[in-house]
């Protein structure tokens, strides 16, 4: 008996995770799999039929905004490294013993929700708003210069709204790093500069990595930022997406688009992980 | 120590590992599971013909009312700028009937509104709301169609039957009103800010103006932009054909590479434009109005001479409501004069009860200062009170007449809006 518990065990130490994964990842991506390969309306109803044109006219029908979206995602995942690697290097070896602080400050603004902190934003940037109404009467900026309804609006705002993803596992990369490494580098003669470039930043590639995987992917995706603070020019296919599904219910279109999306993202993310050395990274980012 | 197990380890091990390896057997389980899975996950829908003769919709009538009683609550959805924020009506109407009234503002457009409910109706499930607000056109006749509104039992609707307008006892897209009574009807046409624009747009061609390029709003409803479309290239919106609609969309297209549209809106107009980030833009006829009363803005609202649309926004029970005898009763209550009138003056649209003219003058004469100004004003106004040289004017969406038809209108427009 007490054979057969050991072998259960592990099984039904999994049953909860496997149960997880399989209401709320395998049986809606099953779904919309079918969906995908549908035809029909709303009014008749759908029917798998193998309509593999759902596919080749929403790529060739949003190509533009696929682009796009890959574009603004990545653009502004390099301002994020840019701006959140000083910042998680500065908390994790300036910090001293306000770090916890430097952390509470960091995630205290996203205690607000997500929509209502990008509507404040379409707010500030308004045309004639707290930023630009000043601006506009001292003949700083010409009286048509907008900033809402533009790519760099939207960029801004994806960068914006992702940032603590980014900084956060590079924090803890960083962190993690034995102070007895930096000590070892400064006994055999290297410079701070060398010191850096080749012990801190290669011990805090995995960090950047995770950081990438946490706001690349949602970024890429996102339609928030784009519907609140985008034009008719800035649309991103996250937008293009939630209007298939929930506006038009074309739904076989909305779902061969979001298989789309995801199979980009997947290779995007993997030719990352090879170009970085993949094992090594994949380890260290699941710590 | 006779434990079978223990003594034969072997049956153990023929039980607990398979020789035909556990991982095909789930291979083989799993794709046969996965293709049975594609092939079962199809999307419902249903068509159901609109009651063909009195008899037919009178039972079907009975079949729906028979046993329902009033349960003390109502869940109502209706559109922003709808209502007086106090919710003076629904106050009355609770203490007048002990039913409690849960308001909710969650209509900002109806393409997303039906894609929304859609699905539970399908499956006959509730939606949480016992009366909601549904403007006539493609997805009205959709819910119809597809069978899920309840048919109205209008002997419980006696205010109805005294004080409607006769036009909408007769409205050319529910007949003898088997779906739905009107709440208010209203003009789409062109709204702006005095302070931007200065010369008033009196045309479809201020819309195209490139003097205002990036400050234009336009609606993301394809039926409300197709209307546009079609006055500007000098269509009539009720004699367009497929041709016409392909005109439309190009020049609707044309509007938008120019980089003139700033951004396609559902109701969210009105504080871009208080705010200046649009000059002007398409815009429903009451919201300038309400607008202009609760944030102390100056809009203004024109009807282009080309023509502007007029539509209807009906109040309807989904079949799956589970307190439809209040809902109807609160449909009722609208109908009442004073209460009708009392709404009228507040949202500005154009009110079902041609008696509530006369409330609103008596109230005028009342009033004093600043609110005799506005009664005074609402009283008299042609967006309230249309005159027939308006009405002339006015035209209602386009409607396919066949589903391959809307089907097409959609496809049109929603290409100018989604891409």
């Amino acid at each position: 008996m007490s054979r057969l518990r050991a072998a259960l065990t592990p099984y039904l130490l999994l049953f909860p995770g496997t149960l997880w994964l399989a209401i709320f990842f395998v049986v809606p991506t099953v779904v919309m799999l079918s969906l995908s390969l549908q035809s029909g309306d709303v009014v008749n109803g759908y029917a798998f039929t193998f309509n593999w044109h759902s596919y080749v006219d929403g790529i060739s029908t949003y190509h533009d905004q696929i682009v796009r979206s890959l574009v603004y995602g990545l653009v502004s995942t390099v301002i994020q490294i840019v701006i959140g690697f000083p910042v998680a290097y500065w908390i994790a070896f300036k910090g001293g013993t306000r770090k916890s602080i430097y952390l509470f400050l960091l995630l205290l603004p996203f205690l607000v929700s997500f929509v209502l902190r990008t509507i404040s934003w379409q707010f500030f940037l308004s045309d004639n708003g707290l930023l630009l109404g000043p601006l506009k009467s001292l003949g700083l900026v010409p009286q048509d210069f907008h900033i809402l309804a533009t790519s760099a609006a939207v960029i801004g705002g994806l960068a914006y709204n992702f940032l603590p993803f980014m900084i956060l596992p590079m924090y803890v990369a960083l962190e993690r790093i034995d102070p007895r490494v930096l000590e070892a580098a400064q006994d055999l003669y290297a410079s701070k500069a060398q010191t850096f470039l080749r012990v801190v930043l290669p011990l805090s590639l995995p960090g950047v990595f995770a950081g990438v995987l946490m706001t690349f992917v949602p970024a890429t995706s996102d339609y928030v930022n784009a519907s609140v603070l985008g034009g008719t020019s800035n649309t991103m296919i996250g937008n293009v997406i939630q209007n298939q599904f929930l506006v038009n219910q074309d739904y076989p279109t909305a779902s061969a688009l979001s298989f789309t999306l995801m199979a980009l993202l997947l290779v995007g993310i993997f030719a990352y992980a090879k170009a970085l050395g993949t094992e090594d990274v994949l380890e260290v980012a699941a710590r | 120590m006779n434990d079978p197990y223990r003594q034969d380890p072997a049956l153990l091990r023929g039980m607990t590992q398979r020789r035909l390896g556990r991982r095909d057997a789930f291979r083989l389980a799993g794709l046969s599971a996965a293709g049975l899975a594609l092939a079962a996950c199809g999307v419902q829908g249903k068509g159901t013909a609109r009651p063909s003769s009195s008899a037919q919709a009178q039972s079907e009538v009975e079949k729906f009312w028979s046993g329902k009683t009033k349960n003390g609550h109502v869940d109502f959805a209706n559109w922003p700028l709808y209502m007086d924020p106090k919710q003076p009506e629904l106050k009355q109407f609770t203490q007048q009937t002990g039913i409690t009234v849960n308001y909710k503002e969650v209509i900002l457009e109806m393409p997303s509104w039906f894609a929304k409910i859609q699905p539970q109706l399908a499956a006959g499930q509730s939606i949480d709301y016992d009366l909601m607000v549904v403007t006539n056109g493609l997805h009205f006749q959709r819910l119809v169609q597809l069978g899920y509104l309840a048919p109205l039992d209008h002997s419980k609707l006696p205010n109805f039957a005294a004080n409607a307008a006769p036009e909408y006892k007769q409205e050319s897209f529910d007949p003898g009103n088997v779906y739905s009574i009107p709440w208010a009807s209203g003009i789409t046409g062109i709204a702006y800010n005095p302070k931007y624009v200065d010369t008033p747009p009196t045309s479809m061609a201020d819309l195209w103006n490139p003097k205002y390029k990036g400050k234009v709003g336009m609606m993301s409803d394809s039926q409300e932009i197709a209307n546009f479309g079609l006055f500007a290239i000098g269509v009539d919106p009720d004699k367009s054909t497929e041709a016409d609609w392909e005109k439309a969309a190009a020049k609707l297209q044309e509007q938008r590479d120019a980089g003139i549209v700033r951004k396609y809106y559902d109701q969210a107009y009105t504080d871009p434009l208080a705010k200046g980030d649009i000059w002007l833009t398409m815009a429903w006829s009451g919201d300038v109005f309400q607008k202009n009363v609760s944030d102390g803005t100056d809009l203004k609202f024109v009807v282009p001479q080309e023509g502007g649309t007029i539509w209807t926004d009906n109040m309807t029970i989904p079949k799956t409501a589970t307190n439809p005898v209040d809902a109807i009763m609160l449909m009722d209550f609208f109908y009442d004069v004073n209460v009708a009138a009392h709404l009228a003056e507040y949202i500005n649209y154009v009110t079902p009860v041609p008696a509530a003219k006369d409330v609103i003058a008596a109230d005028a004469a009342k009033a004093t200062g600043d609110d005799k100004k506005l009664l005074e004003e609402v009283a008299s106004s042609p967006l309230v009170f249309p005159s027939e040289q308006d009405s002339a004017r006015l035209r209602n969406y386009v409607n396919g007449k066949t589903p391959e038809e809307q089907k097409k209108f959609e496809s049109i427009f929603q290409a100018i809006t989604t891409s």
